[in-house]
C-alpha cells in the first residue's frame, strides 16, 4: 500500500492495523532518512499511541475517517503540539514549544490521519532549493545528489521517498509547486484565502498558502477535503462553504476550455519542461496557447512584496542575531530592508490590476497549462544555471513560472511528468478563484491516462 | 546604480535600521539588492490609476 486512500480503505475495514501501518511507516523513516535528511523530528510515540487508540476504537464499531491510519507529516513551520516551530531556522530552536496543533494538522487527525513528524524546509520558507545551513539539505529521492526544491523540500523528499504518502507544506511563491516538480509529485496550492493558515510560522502573509503533497489525486482531493473550512484565527481565510471535491473527481474534461501559457511561460523554459508541458497539453486535446498580460510584472510585483515582507518579519532577528541565520536567507532580507516602500505599494496596487486580468481570461478558459519550474531539480549546492541564454543565480529564478500564479492566489495542481532526464518535472494546471475542482479533475484524468504519474523513488534494492 | 551607489544606500539603510553590516556580507548583499531594485523598477515604470485600491485583505 503506498496512496493514503488504499490505507484507510484497508485500516478502516479492518483489514489492516494502524499500528501496523506505522510501525512499517516508522521502519521505513529509520532506514531512508539518513538518506533523504526528509525529517527534523519523528513523532514515534504519538503516532503508535494514535494509532493505538484508531484500531481499539474501529475495533469498537466506531465509524472510520476518509484518512483512517493514514500516516503524514508536515513542514516543520506548521505547529505540532510538544515542539518549537522552526521554520527551518536556528532561532526559532530557542521558541517555546507549540502548546497545540495547527488546526490543518487537527482536521487530518480528525479525519483518522495520523502526524509521524516534522519535516525539513529552507530557512523562513526564502529558497526554492530544499537545503539548509542548519539541517543539512533535504534530498531528492530520484538523484540524492540534487536538490528536493523549495521551501518545502523535506515535504516533497519524504512523498516522494515513499516515506509517507502524505504532507503538508506552504508556498508563498511556489515552495509546494516546485518540490513537486523535482520530486515528481501531485501539489495542490489551493486558493489564497480557501486553507487557515492558523498555526503555521509565516513568511509573507500577503502570499502564505498551505497545502498538500501526494503521490495520487484522489489523495490530495481526499486530504485537501478534509481540511477545507472557515477559521477566524486567519485573517485571510474566507468565510465560505466547504466545496467537497473528492466525488467530482472522475466527472472528466469533456467541454473544459484549456489553453496553455505562452510567451513569458516558454520563455527560459528548458527543453524537458517544454516537452513536459506539450505532452500534457498534447493529452487534454488543447491546441490554444494563451498569453498571460504582464507575467514579469507579476512576478517581479511578488518579488518586491516578498522580499519587504519578508524583511519586516525578521527585522528584530536581523538586529539582534543576524550571524544565527542562514548567510543566504540573511543577505536576501537585509537587500529587501532597503527596498523602497513606493515599491511595495504599487506592487500591492497592481495584483488588484492583474487579477482583474485574469478573471477576464478565466470567462475564455477553465484552466491555463504551465511549467511548474524552467528545469529539473539541480545539483544540491549549484549557485547558478542558464535561463533563456542568460546565467542567473539559482536560488530567485527557480520560481518564475510559479511566481506569477501565487501572486493573485489562483488555485493550483502541479501534475508529475517523467522526462529524458529520468528525473520529474511538473506542470501547472491553473484554475480560477474557488476552482480547485477543475484543476483536481483535470489531474484525474491526466493520472488515468497516464500523462502524469507520480512513482515512488527507488531508494532500496 | 553603480557599485558606489548600492554600497550608499547599503550604508546609509542599515544605518538606519540598526542592522549590522559585516564586509564579508556585503557582495551578497549589494547582488540581492540589485536583483530587488530591478523587480521595483519594472513594478514603478508603469502608472496605475489613482483608483486602483490595494485591498486591506486580499480576495482571490
Amino acid at each position: 500500500m503506498t496512496h493514503a486512500t488504499e490505507i484507510a480503505s484497508a485500516v478502516g475495514s479492518g483489514r489492516t492495523r494502524a499500528t501496523d501501518v506505522m510501525t512499517a511507516c516508522m521502519d521505513k523513516i529509520g532506514r531512508l532518512n539518513p538518506v533523504l535528511n526528509a525529517f527534523t523530528t519523528v513523532t514515534a510515540e504519538r503516532a503508535l499511541a494514535k494509532a493505538a487508540a484508531l484500531d481499539t476504537a474501529i475495533a469498537s464499531g466506531a465509524k472510520p475517517g476518509p484518512l483512517a491510519g493514514v500516516p503524514f507529516a508536515v513542514k516543520n513551520l506548521i505547529d505540532v503540539a510538544g515542539l518549537p516551530t522552526l521554520a527551518g531556522s536556528k532561532i526559532n530552536r530557542d521558541h517555546p514549544p507549540a502548546a497545540e496543533d495547527a488546526p490543518l494538522v487537527q482536521r487530518l487527525e480528525a479525519a483518522g490521519a495520523i502526524l509521524v513528524g516534522a519535516l525539513n524546509m529552507g530557512e523562513y520558507a526564502y529558497d526554492f532549493t530544499g537545503e539548509n545551513v542548519h539541517e543539512g539539505p533535504s534530498r531528492n529521492p530520484f538523484d540524492t545528489a540534487r536538490m528536493s526544491g523549495g521551501s518545502s523540500g523535506g515535504s516533497g523528499s519524504a512523498v516522494g521517498g515513499g516515506l509517507v504518502p502524505l504532507a503538508l507544506g506552504s508556498d508563498t511563491n511556489g515552495s509546494i509547486r516546485v518540490p513537486a516538480s523535482f520530486c515528481g509529485l501531485f501539489g495542490l496550492k489551493p486558493t489564497y484565502g480557501r486553507l487557515t493558515r492558523a498555526g503555521s510560522f509565516p513568511f509573507v502573509s500577503s502570499l502564505d498558502h498551505l497545502g498538500p503533497f501526494t503521490r495520487s489525486v484522489a489523495d490530495l482531493a481526499v486530504a485537501y477535503d478534509a481540511m477545507q473550512g472557515y477559521d477566524a484565527a486567519d485573517p485571510a481565510c474566507v468565510d465560505r462553504p466547504v466545496e467537497p471535491v473528492s466525488g467530482l473527481l472522475d466527472s472528466g474534461v469533456d467541454g473544459l476550455r484549456i489553453a496553455s501559457a505562452g510567451g513569458y511561460f516558454r520563455a527560459g523554459a528548458s527543453a524537458e519542461a517544454l516537452t513536459a508541458l506539450d505532452s500534457i497539453a498534447a493529452a487534454l486535446g488543447c491546441a490554444e496557447t494563451v498569453m498571460i498580460p504582464e507575467a514579469q510584472r507579476a512576478r517581479s510585483s511578488a518579488y518586491v512584496i516578498t522580499t519587504t515582507e519578508g524583511a519586516a518579519l525578521h527585522m528584530q532577528r536581523l538586529r539582534t542575531r543576524p550571524d544565527d541565520f542562514d548567510a543566504d536567507v540573511r543577505d536576501r532580507l537585509i537587500a529587501g530592508a532597503l527596498v523602497p516602500a513606493a515599491a511595495v505599494v504599487q506592487a500591492q496596487k497592481f495584483r488588484r490590476w492583474f487579477r482583474d486580468e485574469m478573471l477576464k481570461l478565466f470567462q475564455r478558459y477553465d484552466a491555463i497549462l504551465a511549467p511548474a519550474t524552467p528545469c529539473v531539480a539541480p545539483l544540491i549546492g549549484q549557485k547558478t544555471f542558464v535561463l533563456d541564454g542568460k546565467e542567473m543565480p539559482v536560488r530567485p529564478n527557480i520560481g518564475i513560472y510559479t511566481q506569477p500564479i501565487s501572486f493573485i492566489g489562483l488555485p493550483v495542481v502541479a501534475v508529475p511528468v517523467p522526462t529524458s532526464l529520468g528525473l520529474p518535472i511538473g506542470v501547472q494546471i491553473i484554475t480560477a478563484p474557488w476552482r480547485e475542482d477543475i484543476a483536481l479533475r483535470i489531474a484525474r484524468a491526466l493520472e488515468a491516462s497516464g500523462a502524469a504519474v507520480a512513482p515512488v523513488a527507488k531508494l532500496e534494492a | 546604480m553603480d557599485e558606489a551607489a548600492l554600497d550608499a544606500m547599503i550604508d546609509a539603510g542599515t544605518t538606519l535600521l540598526g542592522i549590522e553590516m559585516k564586509p564579508e556580507w556585503r557582495a551578497a548583499v549589494r547582488m540581492h539588492l540589485t536583483i530587488s531594485l530591478g523587480h521595483a523598477a519594472v513594478v514603478l515604470e508603469t502608472p496605475l490609476p489613482d483608483h486602483l485600491d490595494p485591498a486591506p485583505v486580499f480576495r482571490a
